[in-house]
């Protein structure tokens, strides 16, 4: 038998696939970020937006409206139950719900608007996710400290001390959630009542759990998740890129002026090299509620809340640099100014050409101005809301309050009496749409001799009729219009119903169609 | 193919897989996404053994809840049926006048009523009860045997000419043809015709009068105004079971054709009975 030596073994290219080298992680734990705290001009303004925010969302329930004795004195009231929408002096009907779908279509394109103006302006300031993240933030630094407290905390063993502050952190946070999803039952309903009924127990099973579902996505959203609902769950993020364009202000991170950054500027400087202004303190990435660096460019977890802006203004006044290393900036002038201090791009970013001798900017480099809001987009954005806000105004303004609709009986669509009469049936809907009671008049106009009657009323038989609606409500009539053989002029004659409140001169008419058979002429 | 890779561009490993040299960037989900993922199959499997879920050979698992659907719509139509009951009880207990007299009563019958004539009724009377020829229609302010709610109820619960009910309504009309000329025929048939409408030839309204008087008012009445006590139709008015004009008529008087409509107590009970006598008589013509 002949055997060969090892050398002479034929070797493969093969591995194993799940080989430990190769194997990777593919499920990513959550890296937990500790915003610092951060102050500063934008900072004063999330809190007023904040303030104002929750203030609506909590306050508005309570707030009351005098509506008269037939309606509710809730100023904003959602009656589910009635099918009622109040909001102050505005009252919509269900039919009358593209007000809210107008209202939607100004939210769409103001969303638009401030997208393509000042980029993501509505996740950085007003989303409810940042809000609520914002307002969990407060109570967890009041609790546990801000940043290296609570580090040092979630890194140390489970103490007492520990103990006792996790558990009032996510007590006052369950307290928030509980009120968060006890403000939004009460749109829903008369406010104190309903408060009363679920502190007593009394109030329904859906209350309680709206109030629960609320709790937990309040919590978990606010307390638990974070960031991770915008980076994961939330769709705006990556549809937001279609409004922005290159003169759309976003939180940018100026490294035309920042880079080389160092954190010895000094001792680079003495040696001959090239120093920027940023050094690199890391100031702007402990601020961050999503944990990222903006120095790394834009991207998408990042929701221009502006607090690392205001992070870094501070590092400049200490070291006595013109404030806005990291700023507002549209890509059109960053991409000019980097092509100014790298000289078209040909080599790395120069301080030299950012400054003049006498250390002011050079005189090349672009700022921002105002006028860059004003462009075709944001020009088409604003005519398109203003046009969709006009025109609801207008419907609004001349809406009416007092409406009649008819439905003509189909089967059978015309009758014919003993002395030769027709008869054909309408189903008449009369619209009392506010919260009065009014006595009405429905007139018939056209179809010569005919007269009408309402099913179930003593009402003689005529051309017009007076009749008493509830306030706020649909009346529905039977009505029989019967024509005298003789007057019919057409199988198919058309007149109308007209309804008006002879005390408000409001009126409404609808244009009937009267069918009688051939034979009948 | 397995090694380690890092892509260039943009400084992400990549999972290792790779096609035609493109290559996927391993970005991992984030681990709540995939506890999420598990939670939801842990669902599913317990939704699987709390409801009916598995196909087995002749039925589905039944689940430890017990749920059924068809036990469901059970519950939700004796609810109903609760619901209903006060009104049923008091629409047995009334008479149809009574019933028609009180709002509510007369709503939830019309509507029950409704319900039942789509059911029984419309074979013949037509889905909108406007009737077909040879069978009357309902909307209208002309009633062979009577307009009221009572006798709209008598006429559903017992039939016309409905043989195996005694209580039914009985009449008939003899066959002409056999009694009188063709020629007097075509005359009452002209007569007739002239009461509510024109005729081609009026000189055979007098002779077709004299006819009339002998033979029809016994019926129809000295003023051919009929008889709802026999049924017998009002020959004055716009209204025909069969067709206007005087041929139709003669065509009537010579072989008489005669409707029969079966008696509905037996099959559908008093109280539906009622609820269909309020129902027709609210249609528009009821007396």
């Amino acid at each position: 038998m002949h055997v060969l030596d090892k050398t002479q073994m034929e070797r493969l290219e093969a591995k194993a696939v799940n080989s430990a080298k190769t194997r990777q992680p593919l499920y990513a734990p959550r890296k937990k970020i500790f915003p610092k705290r951060a102050s500063g001009s934008f900072r004063r303004f999330k809190w007023l937006v904040m303030a104002i925010t929750l203030g609506i969302y909590y306050l508005m329930p309570w707030l009351r409206w005098d509506r008269g004795p037939f309606a509710p004195d809730q100023a904003v009231l959602i009656d589910l139950a009635n099918r009622r929408f109040y909001v102050f002096f505005i009252e919509i009907w269900p039919q009358e719900f593209y007000y809210v779908a107008g209202l939607l279509m100004m939210a769409g394109i103001g969303l638009f608007l401030i997208t393509s103006t000042v980029g993501r302006a509505w996740c950085g300031y007003t989303c409810p996710q940042t809000v609520w993240v914002d307002l969990f933030l407060v109570v967890e630094r009041a609790i546990e400290g801000d940043r290296n407290a609570r580090m040092k905390l979630d890194a140390g063993r489970w103490t007492a001390r520990k103990l006792v502050l996790r558990v009032s952190k996510h007590a006052i946070w369950l307290v928030i959630a509980a009120a968060t999803g006890g403000a939004w039952i009460l749109y829903f309903a008369d406010a104190p009542t309903l408060i009363g009924d679920v502190f007593n127990g009394t109030a329904a099973s859906v209350a309680y759990v709206t109030i629960a579902v609320l709790t937990a996505t309040t919590y978990t959203f606010g307390g638990l998740m974070r960031e991770q609902v915008c980076t994961y769950m939330c769709p705006w993020p990556r549809i937001q890129a279609a409004m922005l364009d290159e003169n759309s202000l976003t939180v940018t991170y100026n490294d035309w002026r920042g880079e080389p950054r160092s954190r010895h500027a000094k001792k680079v400087q003495a040696a001959g090299q090239p120093v920027g202004d940023c050094v690199d303190c890391n100031a702007c990435v402990a601020v961050c509620p999503m944990g990222i660096d903006i120095r790394d460019g834009q991207q998408l977890e990042c929701i221009t809340c502006a607090l690392c802006l205001d992070a870094c203004d501070g590092v400049m006044n200490k070291l006595g640099k013109e404030r806005g290393l990291i700023s507002y900036a549209t890509l059109s002038d960053y991409n000019a100014n980097m092509a100014v201090v790298t000289a078209g791009g040909s080599g790395p970013v120069n301080p030299s050409l950012v400054r003049t001798a006498d250390s002011t900017f050079s005189a090349r480099l672009a700022h921002f101005h105002i006028r860059k809001i004003f462009r075709p987009r944001t020009f088409f954005y604003m005519s398109a809301w203003t046009a969709v806000g006009l025109a609801l105004i207008y419907s609004l303004l001349t809406r009416d309050r007092l409406e009649i609709n008819v439905l003509h009986d189909r089967n059978p669509q015309f009758v014919t009496l003993s002395d030769g009469s027709i008869r054909n049936g309408y189903t008449v809907k009369l619209l009392n749409m506010i919260p009065e009671p009014r006595t009405i008049v429905v007139t018939m106009q056209g179809l010569q001799g005919a007269e009408m009657s309402v099913v179930g009323s003593d009402l003689p038989a005529a051309r017009f009729f007076a009749i008493a609606v509830e306030p706020d409500r649909l009346n529905m009539l039977k009505v029989f219009v019967r024509q005298p053989a003789g007057e019919v002029r057409h199988a198919a004659q058309t007149f109308k119903f007209r309804v008006e409140d002879r005390a408000s001169f409001e009126s409404d008419e609808y244009t009937a169609t009267f069918n009688a058979p051939e034979i009948a002429r | 193919m397995s090694s380690e890779h890092i892509d260039e561009v943009s400084g992400i490993s990549t999972t290792g897989h790779e096609w035609d040299g493109i290559r996927e960037l391993n970005n991992p989900l984030p681990r709540w996404w995939v506890i999420t993922f598990y939670i939801t199959v842990a669902w599913a499997v317990a939704y699987t053994i709390a409801y009916p879920a598995w196909p087995m050979l002749s039925s589905a698992t039944k689940g430890v809840l017990g749920y059924s659907s068809r036990n469901a719509v059970k519950i939700e139509l004796a609810a109903a049926e609760a619901a209903k009951g006060k009104y049923v009880a008091a629409i047995q207990q009334k008479t149809v006048s009574e019933i028609a007299a009180d709002d509510a009563l007369r709503e939830f019958a019309v509507a029950a009523g409704g319900a039942t004539f789509k059911v029984n009724c419309v074979q013949c009377h037509g889905s909108g009860a406007q009737g077909s020829k040879g069978f009357p229609n309902l909307n209208d302010d002309d009633w062979l045997w009577g307009g009221t709610t009572e006798q709209i109820q008598q006429t559903i619960a017992h039939g016309i000419r409905f043989a195996s009910d005694p209580d039914t309504r009985q009449s008939e009309m003899p066959p002409f043809g056999d009694i009188i000329t063709p020629e007097q025929i075509a005359q009452v048939g002209a007569y007739v015709a002239s009461l509510s409408g024109k005729v081609q030839d009026a000189s055979l309204i007098e002779p077709g009068a004299k006819v009339f008087a002998e033979n029809c008012v016994a019926c129809h009445g000295d003023n051919a105004k009929g008889n709802k006590e026999l049924g017998a139709p009002n020959l004055t008015d716009a209204i025909w079971l069969y067709a206007p004009g005087e041929t139709a008529i003669a065509v009537q008087v010579r072989a008489p054709k005669h409707g029969v409509m079966p008696a509905w107590i037996g099959r559908l009970g008093e109280s539906k009975v009622k609820e269909l006598a309020v129902y027709v008589h609210s249609l528009g013509g009821g007396e």
